[in-house]
């Protein structure tokens, strides 16, 4: 199925989830992220798509009570990231993430971008200038916000706001970037131009978007990844699965006959 | 659609419907004006005060000039040799509560952080209450702490301070406010959306840099808030400067030498028995007066402050 001559980035083996009081929110996955693509994780909502996602970057570690089964190889230093010894923060440092709603902080668009680089202990004022341009011109908002780089974060629009947390999560230069359903809060154009961004981005970066919308898996992904009640129904090279799926499950899904 | 009815030419009949309608608005009427006669006590009773202390001050301001009150040097209208200088007032008022502020700004601000941040539900739910009985503690509890327990500690260490100072009263005065602080900061602090954590957690930060480099920035106008709030009880405090720091007027900032404060002073005149309409009686308004400005404008500083770091989520 996949295509054997890439590298697989990331991989999920056999992975359980169970939130803190006790449901077992995913059920025995086990997929591969291949490196430099974007992999697209669909289905109904409350399928376990969010839940799957937080589980790269152990987002799941805030709340106590919930608890990991399996693995998460990451490659090509077959590091297990759920692993008890394995330190969140320095996965986080690796893998980063973009959410459902934008969600700057409350500091100027320069100091937003500078975030990642400051907590990892960057001061030098020339790298730090150098890094959020470049990460600015990455997420497609240099020209945008050139002239105003002090201004407020909250002045900008929802979908200004949702590239300047991707330009955020670009500074550091993680190896993988997660996003959540990264445009439902977002107007078409502004959606388009995340799209866009997300396709440009996978020459640098391997990708894991959630999406509620088909299209947009469609549209931007190289595999896609069907879900339903925690469990990984299908996955396979996302023309496979829009044009001949293997299970009804996911043709009734895509076809609109269910969901 | 009433007032239309009520404007029609009176040839028109009004039908029934329309009748009814009036009846009803009659009613919610009287109710509003119910619910606004409630609110409006406490708008009056500010008024009346304001307008007492204001017809109390011009009859003392018409024996004392202006320009005596905000420049002589002493305070002693109850002297034989009467000075209507409020300087010496306002020195121990402003030195006592730079001291409380001292204290309390940082550790309620501490606290809060802990509290938000920090501490499992299990501690906070601890914590929470502890902080909740220090505020019903009756000022002149802490008064006497202050000056039975606080200053002999302080003289062990520095034997010249007297038994009557500002340091000891400012330091009890601001463990009086640290639960506001506190309080208050934590409700603002824990009013900041996950999802703000959650994209500073998810950039790889530690709780500490999440807690002081987003929470506390998006909290800002909340705690500026609790920090107003501080400094208006700590201006407006009575008894602990009353017990503690003496009832001496001095001018002076030096927080080891004791002083009186607006507060002290009014609570001390008031105790006695001055007739109405002597100077000394007039005195306490006019004193009252400047501490009702002083307490206004950090309150207008406050808003202002407020208004410029107001949260955008
Ligand atoms: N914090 C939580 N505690 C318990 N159950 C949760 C929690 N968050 C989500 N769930 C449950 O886990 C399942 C998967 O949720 P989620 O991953 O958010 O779905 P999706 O992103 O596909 O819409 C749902 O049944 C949801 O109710
Ligand atoms: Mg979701």
């Amino acid at each position: 199925m996949a295509n054997i001559n890439t590298a697989i980035k990331a991989e999920a083996r056999d992975l359980n989830f169970f939130y803190s009081n006790g449901a077992r929110a995913l059920k025995g996955i086990s997929m591969p992220l291949y490196e430099n693509k974007i992999t697209a994780l669909i289905g109904p909502s409350g399928c376990g798509k969010s839940t799957f996602l937080r589980c790269f970057n152990r987002m799941h570690d805030l709340y106590p009570g919930n608890k990991y089964e399996g693995q998460i190889v990451m490659y090509p230093d077959n590091t297990n990231v759920l692993d008890a010894g394995v330190d969140p923060i320095e996965v986080r440092m690796r893998i980063s993430m973009v959410f459902q709603k934008p969600n700057p902080f409350p500091k100027s668009i320069y100091e937003n971008v500078a975030y990642g680089l400051r907590v990892r202990g960057e001061n030098n004022k020339r790298i730090m200038d150098d890094k959020v341009e470049e990460a600015l011109k990455g997420a497609a908002l240099w020209n945008e916000v050139k002239d105003r780089l002090h201004d407020l974060a909250f002045n900008l629009s929802g979908g200004q706001q949702q590239r300047l947390c991707i330009a955020r999560a670009l500074a550091t230069d993680p190896e993988i970037m997660l996003f959540d359903e990264p445009t439902s809060a977002l107007d078409p154009i502004a959606t388009a131009n995340i799209e866009e961004l997300m396709v440009e981005l996978r020459s640098k970066l391997t990708i894991l978007v959630v999406t509620h919308n088909m299209q947009q898996a469609a549209r931007v992904s190289d595999y896609t990844a069907y879900m339903y009640l925690g469990e990984l129904i299908e996955y396979d090279d996302t023309d496979r699965i829009f044009t001949n799926p293997g299970r009804k499950e996911t043709e009734d899904y895509i076809t609109g006959k269910f969901g | 659609m009433a007032t239309q009815a009520m404007q029609a030419p009176m040839e028109l009949t009004i039908s029934p419907r329309l009748a009814k309608n009036i009846r009803r608005n009659v009613k919610e009427r009287i109710i509003e004006l119910i619910l606004m006669l409630a609110a409006l006590t406490a708008v009056a009773t500010t008024f009346a005060i304001v307008g007492v202390l204001l017809y109390e001050s011009v009859s003392f301001f018409k024996t004392v000039s202006v320009v005596e009150f905000f420049t002589a040097t002493e305070w002693t209208p109850l002297f034989e040799d009467a000075h209507y200088g409020i300087m010496p007032l306002v020195s121990g008022t402003l030195t006592t509560s730079a001291i409380a502020l001292a204290v309390a700004v940082p550790i309620g601000t501490i606290t809060a952080i802990f509290l938000s941040e920090f501490a499992s539900h299990k501690a906070r739910e601890t914590v929470k209450p502890i902080l909740e009985l220090l505020v019903g503690v009756p000022t002149v509890v802490f008064g006497y702490f202050a000056l039975f327990f606080v200053t002999p500690l302080l003289q062990s260490v520095y034997p010249e301070l007297p038994s009557f100072n500002m340091l000891s009263a400012g330091i009890v005065m601001g463990v009086m406010i640290i639960p506001y602080i506190a309080s208050l900061s934590e409700d603002a602090m824990r009013a900041v959306p996950m999802s703000m954590r959650e994209g500073s957690y998810a950039m790889g930060a530690t709780r500490f840099q999440t807690a002081i480099k987003v929470v506390a920035p998006a909290a800002t106008s909340g705690i500026v808030a609790a920090y107003i709030l501080a400094v208006s009880r700590a201006v407006g405090e009575t008894m602990v400067v009353a017990v503690a720091a003496g009832q001496q007027p001095t001018l002076t900032f030096n927080p080891l030498e004791g002083a009186a404060t607006i507060t002290a002073y009014i609570v001390q005149v008031a105790m006695g028995d001055l007739p109405h309409g002597s100077i000394g009686y007039q005195s306490i308004f006019a004193a009252g007066l400047v501490l009702m400005v002083m307490t206004l404008s950090f309150n207008i500083i406050g808003h202002w402050i407020r208004k410029k770091y107001r949260e955008h989520y």
